[in-house]
């Protein structure tokens, strides 16, 4: 897309370099220049927001590092050695632990407004692929990090995830050793976390850089769902962008600070204080928050493997979205019955995610797999046969009708959204 | 009122949303009754330490928990540390030489033992796990080192979610006075308690194999607190508290500086971002 104004150097210096690596130019079109659509609302800021967690996370994982020792016997209270002697170290270590927590709700709050707005829709398919497989790598380093403080629910969680790889038909054993790094959790299996751990977050910034580079392809999608059609339906992205996203960004920083601050412990396990014992199992094994609709998922099918690939289906289900949507209009503002459904399941989610807390027993079971049903319902059956049968409300010629429209107040004023448009 | 009702019912609601009801752990079995909640002085938004109260629980945890139960990342040092019992570095040193440390090897080859220094760790009072079963009736008394943030109780629906509204975190202390004021000399009807063991209201299971570790009286206060077992109870576990969370105060005091900052930063944001859109709708 092209920017409202190009990036002209006038110091000689920068226009000598900028002929060789034009990279104060790639900035200036990406974050300064760029287009952004006007009528973005809060929901857009997560992406943003999600930067600044990637990057806290990044900072406070490096220093935390330099305290922690990935050792089965040290681990614990290397740990405790950061939380009671290094120099604000409770400090790193609750921002990271609880970081990961708020990284999570906003890469949620991000995937919702997606699938709310038609954001995976063409052209933005291979966007929504790549944020998908930023939020498996998130999955991935969230799992191996809640394992590092070697306490009973580290090890514990640690032993349950890592023994469903064992359903897995013929190669399923072998694959269980190889990530143990022995015949069961152990130290193996902590310092190869470890080093995953580090890993992966590096992975993520790469993703992300992809990520960006597609949306900068592609342009924002906007809550109408209509891509801008001339320069006055969008705006540049400094300041408009830069002001509404760093206002965005402390509104989330004040909710973070609530938790990192006042209740640090919340979103964790009373368990974790305890260190690792392989000889004692926990009452309840409960995964953190974040895992808990696919682990409802996962307890619901009687079936080892079946529960596992069930677990799997509903991130798997993700990445065909933008094909089972068959709807020509883009955005759920202008569709009555997906709204209807996206509520729907957005409560089927947190339901399995409440679900995923309980034993698995009784009704919770039977509930689980109700809940579990629909939502591959949801995107197997409903989103497909939606585009088909529903008959959406009018949607706005452009991105600046729409939005003179809204503010002038009544319905009739918006002339051009009357149009006889009407798809579907 | 219903407006104050609907408004907590729509936060309620985006809170479950958010975080899709996220339920701590829980170390207690189905069966026990909830712990009543208590008063804390270091609980809620501006909650610090009672400097005599954790001397006192300090004093308990010396003279009677510590026969049983070890603290191994409790330095003598941390007596004087800042945001502690408050007691002065001479104080602690002289708390450090009553005790006999194990060091070496020296220059012999031999281990020795001298007088504890502020460096030193709170020694155990067993050389390992094996030998505190055997002393124990097959139970291994937990280390209080981080024991306090350990325990907890299932709040349960909606009480998790206010939860975050009213920062309640002292599951941990709740459940530990629960169980130290929940003995009884005889265990119900129809209870057959095992060999060993003692009948407990809040334990999982009521059958704890810690015999009832205070009495009025046990232990002798120099300023005059009442010796009760329920005040012993409220000042060990604060000290407990402050055992697995020595930097609490310092994490809450900074906590309302971060604040009060991102408060004003965020209200001069929205100005400057009103400011800048103010022309163009949106």
């Amino acid at each position: 897309m092209s920017g409202h104004a190009t990036f002209e150097p006038k110091n000689p210096a920068l226009k000598w370099f900028e002929s060789r690596l034009p990279l104060v130019g790639l900035i200036h079109s990406s974050f300064i220049a760029y287009p952004t659509p006007r009528n973005l609302n809060y929901w857009w800021t997560f992406g943003g927001i999600l930067s600044l967690m990637l990057v806290c996370q990044i900072l406070t994982g490096v220093v935390l590092v330099m305290h922690y020792t990935p050792h089965a016997t040290l681990a614990f209270d290397s740990v405790e050695h950061i939380m009671r002697d290094v120099s604000y170290g409770w400090l790193l270590r609750y921002m990271h632990a609880n970081g990961a927590s708020m990284f999570f709700i906003a890469v949620y709050i991000h995937m919702f407004r997606g699938l709310y707005y038609g954001s995976y829709k063409n052209p933005r398919e291979v966007l929504w692929i790549l944020g998908c497989i930023i939020y498996l790598l998130m999955m991935a380093t969230g799992f191996m990090g809640y394992v590092l403080p070697w306490g009973q629910m580290s090890f514990w969680g640690a032993t349950v995830i890592t023994n469903l790889f064992s359903a897995i038909p013929v190669v399923g054993p072998t694959i269980v050793q190889w990530l143990w790094g022995g015949f069961s959790v152990d130290n193996a299996t902590l310092n190869r976390f470890f080093s995953l751990h580090y890993l992966l977050p590096f992975m993520i910034a790469g993703v992300v850089v992809l990520h960006v580079w597609a949306l900068h392809v592609v342009g924002q999608n906007n809550p109408t769902g209509v891509e801008p059609k001339s320069e006055k339906d969008t705006v540049p992205f400094t300041p408009y962008a830069t002001i509404k996203d760093a206002f965005g960004m402390v509104c989330f920083l004040i909710f973070f600070s609530w938790f990192l601050f006042y209740i640090p412990n919340y979103l964790g396990h009373a368990d974790n204080y305890i260190p690792a014992n392989p000889l004692v199992t926990p009452a309840h094994i409960v995964p953190e928050w974040y895992y808990l609709p696919f682990y409802a998922m996962l307890r619901s099918v009687p079936d080892k493997l079946g529960g596992v690939l069930t677990m799997f289906g509903a991130i798997a289900v993700l990445f065909f979205v933008p094909w089972l949507d068959t709807s020509k209009v883009r955005s759920g503002a202008y569709r009555p019955l997906f709204k209807q459904f996206f509520w729907i399941w957005l409560a089927v989610c947190i339901g399995l995610g409440w679900l995923g807390s309980k034993p698995a027993e009784g009704g919770y079971v039977i509930a689980g797999r109700i809940l579990t049903v629909w939502y591959f319902v949801h995107f197997l059956v409903i989103l497909p046969l939606l585009g088909l049968f529903e008959k959406p409300k009018a949607v706005p010629a452009s991105i600046t009708e729409a939005v003179l429209g809204k503010n002038k107040g009544a319905a009739p004023a918006s002339t051009g959204a009357q149009a006889p448009q009407t798809k579907g | 009122m219903s407006n104050t009702m609907s408004f907590r019912s729509i936060a309620l609601g985006s809170l479950a949303a958010v975080l899709m009801l996220a339920g701590p752990a829980v170390a207690q079995e189905h069966g026990a009754p909830k712990p009543p909640r208590e008063e804390w002085s270091f609980a809620g938004p501006f909650g610090h330490f009672d400097r005599a109260q954790l001397q006192r629980g300090f004093q308990v945890f010396k003279e009677v928990c510590s026969s049983c139960h070890s603290a191994h990342l409790f330095a003598f040092r941390n007596l004087a540390q800042e945001g502690g019992p408050g007691f002065t570095e001479a104080q602690a040193k002289a708390v450090a030489e009553q005790y006999q440390i194990e060091d070496g090897p020296n220059d012999a080859g031999d281990m020795f033992e001298r007088p504890g220094r502020l460096s030193d760790h709170w020694p155990s009072p067993f050389p390992n796990e094996q030998a505190a079963r055997a002393s124990n009736g097959g139970a291994y008394p937990p280390d209080f080192s981080t024991l306090a943030k350990a325990r907890t109780y299932e709040v349960g629906f909606p009480g998790f979610l206010i939860d975050i509204v009213t920062q309640y975190q002292e599951q941990g202390p709740d459940y530990i006075h629960a169980l130290l004021n929940g003995y009884h000399d005889e265990p119900p009807e129809g209870f057959t308690l095992p060999e060993g063991a003692h009948y407990n209201e809040f334990f999982p299971g009521h059958a704890i194999k810690m015999p009832k570790p205070l009495s009025d009286g046990q232990v002798t206060y120099s300023d005059g607190t009442p010796e009760t077992v329920d005040q012993y109870s409220r000042d060990v576990i604060s000290f407990m508290m402050w055992l697995s969370e020595p930097h609490l105060e310092a994490r809450k005091r900074l906590g309302f500086q971060v604040m009060i900052f991102l408060i004003i930063f965020g209200g001069l944001l929205y100005f400057t971002k009103k400011k800048v859109w103010r022309n163009v709708e949106h």
